[in-house]
């Protein structure tokens, strides 16, 4: 029950004060944290562990700018694969005809419902599995297959929707004009939908690049080492984590950038809006 | 021969029968415009005459080709035929030039010079051969729509559909829209406008067809239909429309 006295606004600080107040304490609370972690943490053995110099040099004359070269080309290679097997599932799930529309969920909701690693742990199984079989491009063909399968599948959903985005008056202007569906599909309503599609794209981008480091589980030569396998391979060595720090970092140089790119186009998008 | 010509056409939405029978024909080179309150069906019966919309019942010819025939060419029939939309509808993604060229290359398969000296031609004569590089986006409201008229005829349809082309228009620039549309119908284009602009149907259409409820309730000259109305509904109709202040007697 609610009596007029109970909305009477409290007395005391003003709204404005009270703000003020209240940020002075987070700010407390913050330099206790920091003093805490200054003296409390053995800074000499966190920089030798996490930033050795030597190691941070061997890492380089080993090889990681080869590694982070590797990244790029496995994850490239899946993109292309997600993203052309994502618009072909894209459109098989928008077709009329009912069995492609059945097989693309399916597809679609079995790879999104496992773990990327199953899939690749099964990849790495597959010549056991059926012998004398191989993948051509070693160890390119498989890699690709295997993160673009898994790839294909968050990108359809994310082309669908981009195609569904594009305003049906569009489609109707082109069929206005004699273009028949397809080339509708193609000249019109695609180009239109990878606008629109460009940031979500480009985060499953950056999810690739990172889902890339699953590529050890296959069990790829030395030479072939993308960044997380070199990082791990070389830290084993040294008993040391300065490899994987310095892997981390080239992680950051492709991801932060994009992330920046994604931002960007977002906000290019809301303008357009 | 008339260039259109539709037979007892009879579209439903579900359970909503939206056109309950209509008959009329468009003599080639005539101008006519469907005028009928909110809902009574034009746009529904102009988007039959291209098969944008398939209708249940009754037959549409153009040019003496029955469309509404399920084996019909139909890509090629709707190449002849122009259509604007209210809301333009011009692809975003594409420069003005290329509004005007990517149907004209690729379902008419013109070379890609020829197509550019037609689309330029028809965007000289809506008056925008300054903004051939220019995107949609960069354009007003009433150029985007005089890109639209270019676009449609650089297909040299036979005939062209206009679908309350000035609606959407901010009051300002529906001037320059219907300039070009008078311009055109002088030209001996056979157009057929669904309109709200009275003053635009009674100086240009040969023939003005009042719509209502799914059906045609009067036709024939604007003097008459406008200026002298014969059905009780196309008077109360035009009341309003002349008159948006008039208040229904209760
Ligand atoms: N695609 C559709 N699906 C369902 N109903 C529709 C569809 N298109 C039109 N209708 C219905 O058909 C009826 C007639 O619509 P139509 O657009 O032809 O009217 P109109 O005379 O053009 O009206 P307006 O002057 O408002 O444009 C309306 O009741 C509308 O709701
Ligand atoms: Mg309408």
């Amino acid at each position: 029950m609610s009596t007029p006295t109970d909305t009477v606004v409290r007395k005391g600080l003003s709204p404005r004060k009270r703000a003020q107040r209240s940020r002075l304490i987070q700010y407390a609370v913050l330099v206790v944290l920091v003093l805490v972690a200054l003296f409390s943490a053995d800074w000499g053995q966190i920089g030798s562990v996490f930033f050795k110099p030597e190691f941070i040099k061997s890492t380089f004359q080993d090889g990681v700018l080869q590694a982070l070269v590797k990244t790029l080309e496995y994850t490239a290679g899946a993109f292309v694969i997600g993203l052309a097997g994502g618009t072909v599932l894209a459109l098989m799930r928008l077709s009329s005809v009912g069995p492609y529309r059945w097989l693309a969920t399916a597809y679609i909701e079995f790879f999104r419902g496992l773990p990327a690693i199953v899939v690749f742990i099964a990849f790495s199984l597959l010549p056991l599995a059926f012998e004398g079989m191989t993948i051509p491009w070693d160890p390119y063909g498989v890699v690709w297959l295997a993160l673009g399968i898994v790839a294909a599948a968050y990108m359809a959903e994310v082309i669908r929707a981009g195609i569904q985005a594009v305003p049906k008056g569009q489609i109707e202007a082109a069929r206005s004009l004699g273009m028949p569906p397809g080339l509708a599909l193609r000249k019109i309503v695609l180009p239109q939908a990878f606008r629109i599609v460009l940031p979500p794209l480009t985060n499953d981008l950056i999810l690739l690049v990172k889902d890339s480091s699953l590529v050890f589980m296959i069990g790829v030569a030395a030479d072939a080492y993308e960044l997380t396998g070199f990082g791990r391979d070389l830290a084993n060595t040294y008993s040391n984590l300065t490899p994987i720090v310095v892997c981390g970092f080239c992680y950051l140089i492709i991801t932060l950038p994009l992330g920046l790119l994604v931002r960007r186009l977002e906000a290019k998008a809301a303008r357009a809006r | 021969m008339a260039l259109v010509e539709i037979k007892n056409l009879h579209k439903s939405f579900g359970g909503n029968h939206v056109l309950r029978g209509i008959d009329f024909t468009v003599e080639q080179g005539e101008v006519v415009c469907v005028i009928g309150p909110s809902g009574s069906g034009k746009s529904t019966l102009l988007r039959c005459v291209n098969l944008l919309e398939v209708p249940q019942e009754g037959q549409v010819f153009v040019r003496g080709e029955e469309i509404t025939d399920p084996d019909v060419h139909l890509d090629a029939a709707r190449a002849g035929i122009g259509m604007v939309f209210q809301q333009f509808n011009l692809f975003p993604h594409l420069n003005v030039l290329k509004n005007c060229t990517v149907a004209q290359t690729t379902v008419l398969r013109r070379k890609p010079e020829e197509a550019d000296k037609v689309a330029r031609a028809n965007l000289e004569r809506v008056g925008l051969s300054e903004k051939v590089e220019a995107f949609p986006a960069q354009l007003s409201g009433g150029q985007q729509q005089r890109v639209a008229i270019a676009r449609a005829l650089s297909m040299d349809p036979a005939l062209m559909l206009f679908d309350e082309p000035t609606s959407a228009l901010d009051p300002e620039l529906v001037g320059d829209v219907l300039t070009v549309m008078r311009k055109l119908a002088l030209e001996g284009m056979t157009m057929l406008v669904v309109t709200h602009e009275m003053a635009f149907a009674r100086e240009v259409a040969d023939r003005v067809v009042f719509m209502d409820g799914g059906v045609i309730v009067e036709q024939g000259p604007p003097a008459e239909v406008i200026g002298n109305p014969r059905e009780e509904r196309t008077k109360l109709f035009l009341r309003r429309v002349l008159d948006p202040t008039h208040v229904e007697p209760s």
